[in-house]
């Protein structure tokens, strides 16, 4: 059964297993506009949770995208080279930046519910 | 921003096919508004605009590589090439044209006396390989700059060489580093930290050298966070990168305390001098604390910039950084002058070149005759009339538009879009409706801090009234945004200039890098095909 979980840095996370999958928020694309490019880490890289380890390039701005857990990279998104619109198109389905296996399964249980991030959103304005 | 060409209504039919659906006239032109094509699709094979005498016959030394075919290179006249490039450069918007309202480039007019002393004979035609003896003015000219530019910033050394700001930057962070690696702590302060408003230069630069950046954040003035500074300064911090005024147009006004506790952490401090023009004349940066900070000479001393000319991004440098500065150094020995450059020669340990030559002579001599031709009166001015005149703007417009900030501004007046909420117009529509208005828009979505962000910087170049005039556009656009029926319109804007929007998402996606010949599809080579 799959988890859902989300960050302030406007990321989810679905967990299945000890494999978690990081893209943005439907909320993010939005903000960002379109999506010109995106950069995203090399399989076997080790990140710490909050390190910077994706890029996202839209018409309006680059950002980085950070892990939202610690963990190492399993895959890449490799599509968004030539697709990086799928970000826009699919923010949580086929526009997923990458996959890392969890170093702590537990790091996940501190991240937002679907309710607790809407509301986040919410008190944005 | 990348743009390419709109092949929807462009050329890509020839000019006479794409006109009828662009403007209905059979040129395609709109009354004295060109539709100009490509160099490369005018002309006729053969044709030459010079008469050039038959060469000798003479027996070659090719070996039998000498080229049989032509290369490709349009054939045109003498008045096809000069009405080419006329028609070209009046579809440029420059400062010399009208208000360029552009936040955080400082497009303010270039005095033509500037222009009149870079043009004399015994400055426009020097060459940087001329024997020292004979460039004895040039040298005391950049001397004379450094010493206003240490004088008006309060700063004890300056690094003339660095070719713009963000080359600035790296002069500025290198010698930070230098001095970090002499005291034996470079290993342990990887840290800088810069505000999240900062010039995106600013993070690149450090992780350019190897640091990590940690932000900062603002606090709801939209100034440094001083809290949150003061948390994040310890032993691992190397420097801070901080723009006074900063990218919201503000004074930070906790600036004295914020160089403060950096140093007390034993931390240096980089001022990004991009918005000097505002403060030049009024406070010298020296006074501040700062350790180093760049001058943009094309902003704040009117060199020309902006697609055009080059910049120059001299830095100051505290007497702890000053034995760093890159070669060349200007020196004077007697009554005559050298360019020094070996390190036994010089008081200090020089991080080397960094630029090639001795800078970018042209700029220092425009800088040099604007502080000369202002003076320490006219100086203090420039950054008061800017001020006054971005205030202005703020004023007129804060009751339709919404300022980012409550307060006064310095030298740039910042809204976010808040005033366009349940409009559908976005703060890319109403930029694009500047243009029909025959305006250039401002900076918009930036800094990233601001929602919507549109930054306006009038400079002190404009006159009231013209000012005026810009304020009446905004204050008619925006009565028709808020009607909540020119979504539409807006969204069709800019519908007057030689191009219509853009389509910015495709041209970043899939640009077009170089154009090709119709009968030479990606992938063949016409040099080579020409060749054979």
């Amino acid at each position: 059964m799959a988890v859902t979980k989300y960050t302030e840095e406007h990321e989810w996370v679905r967990v299945e297993g000890d494999v978690a999958t990081v893209g943005i928020t439907q909320y993010a694309q939005e903000q960002l506009g379109d999506v010109v490019f995106v950069e995203v880490p090399a399989v076997g890289r080790k990140v710490a949770k909050g390190e910077a380890c994706a890029v996202v390039e839209s018409v309006k701005a680059a950002s980085d995208i950070y892990a939202p857990v610690a963990g190492e990279i399993v895959e890449g998104n490799a599509a968004l080279a030539d697709s990086p619109g799928d970000v826009n198109a699919e923010p949580t389905g086929k526009g997923w930046f990458f996959k890392l296996k969890l170093a702590d399964k537990a790091e996940v249980d501190g991240l937002m519910d679907e309710a607790a991030y809407e509301a986040f959103v919410k008190s944005l304005g | 921003m990348v743009q390419s060409l709109d092949r929807s209504q462009g050329r890509a039919g020839g000019v006479a096919a794409s006109a009828a659906s662009n403007h209905g006239t059979f040129t395609g032109n709109r009354a004295l508004q060109i539709e100009e094509p490509l160099i490369f699709e005018m002309g006729q094979p053969g044709r030459c605009g010079v008469d050039l005498p038959e060469p000798p016959k003479v027996k070659d030394r090719l070996n039998g590589l000498r080229r049989a075919g032509t290369i490709g290179l349009p054939g045109l006249s003498e008045p096809q090439v000069v009405q080419h490039y006329t028609r070209l450069s009046q579809k440029n918007y420059a400062i010399d044209m009208g208000v360029y309202p552009l936040g955080s480039c400082t497009m303010k007019h270039n005095p033509r006396i500037n222009e009149k002393v870079a043009r004399l004979a015994g400055i426009g035609d020097l060459h940087p390989l001329q024997p020292v003896s004979t460039v004895q003015g040039a040298l005391e000219l950049i001397d004379r700059l450094a010493h206003w530019l240490k004088t008006l910033t309060g700063m004890p050394a300056v690094a003339m060489s660095p070719a713009a700001g963000a080359h600035g930057e790296m002069c500025g962070m290198m010698a930070i580093a230098a001095a970090l690696e002499a005291k034996g702590e470079r290993a342990k302060r990887k840290v800088v930290l810069a505000p999240e408003s900062a010039h995106g230069t600013n993070p690149a630069t450090a992780a350019a050298l190897g640091f990590t950046v940690k932000p900062i954040p603002a606090n709801d003035r939209g100034r440094v966070d001083l809290a949150a500074l003061k948390a994040a300064l310890g032993p691992d911090v190397a420097a801070i990168m901080l723009t006074n005024p900063n990218t919201c147009g503000l004074f930070e006004s906790e600036i004295v305390e914020i160089s403060k506790a950096v140093h007390d952490a034993g931390a240096y401090f980089y001022c990004d001098g991009a918005n000097f023009n505002a403060i030049v004349g009024r406070v010298r940066p020296g006074d501040l604390g700062i350790d180093c900070m760049h001058i943009n000479l094309h902003k704040t001393f009117s060199t020309p910039h902006g697609g055009g000319g080059p910049g120059a991004g001299p830095v100051v440098l505290s007497a702890a950084l000053a034995p760093y500065a890159p070669y060349p150094w200007i020196v004077k020995d007697g009554d005559k002058w050298r360019v020094a450059e070996d390190g036994a020669k010089v008081d200090g340990t020089p991080l080397g070149r960094l630029k090639a030559f001795h800078g970018q002579m042209g700029m220092f001599t425009r800088a040099l005759a604007y502080i000369m031709s202002h003076g320490a009166d006219g100086l203090k001015q420039v950054a008061e009339d800017a001020v006054l005149s971005a205030n202005y703007v703020m004023a007129a417009l804060k009751d339709v538009m919404s300022p980012a900030f409550e307060g006064p501004c310095m030298h740039e007046a910042l809204f976010d879009d808040s005033f366009l909420k349940d409009t559908g117009v976005s703060t890319l529509d109403f930029a694009k409706a500047m243009i029909d208005e025959g305006y250039h828009p401002m900076t918009m979505y930036f800094p990233l801090v601001v929602h919507g962000a549109m930054l306006i910087e009038p400079t002190e170049s404009q006159a009231k009234e013209d000012l005026d005039q810009f304020i009446g556009a905004l204050r008619s656009l925006t009565e028709r945004a808020k009607t909540g029926t020119a979504a539409e319109e807006f969204k069709a804007a800019p519908r007057f200039s030689p191009r219509r929007r853009l389509d910015e998402t495709l041209a970043a996606r899939k640009p077009i890098l170089r154009w090709r010949p119709s009968n030479h599809p990606p992938g063949s080579d016409p040099m080579k095909q020409a060749a054979e």
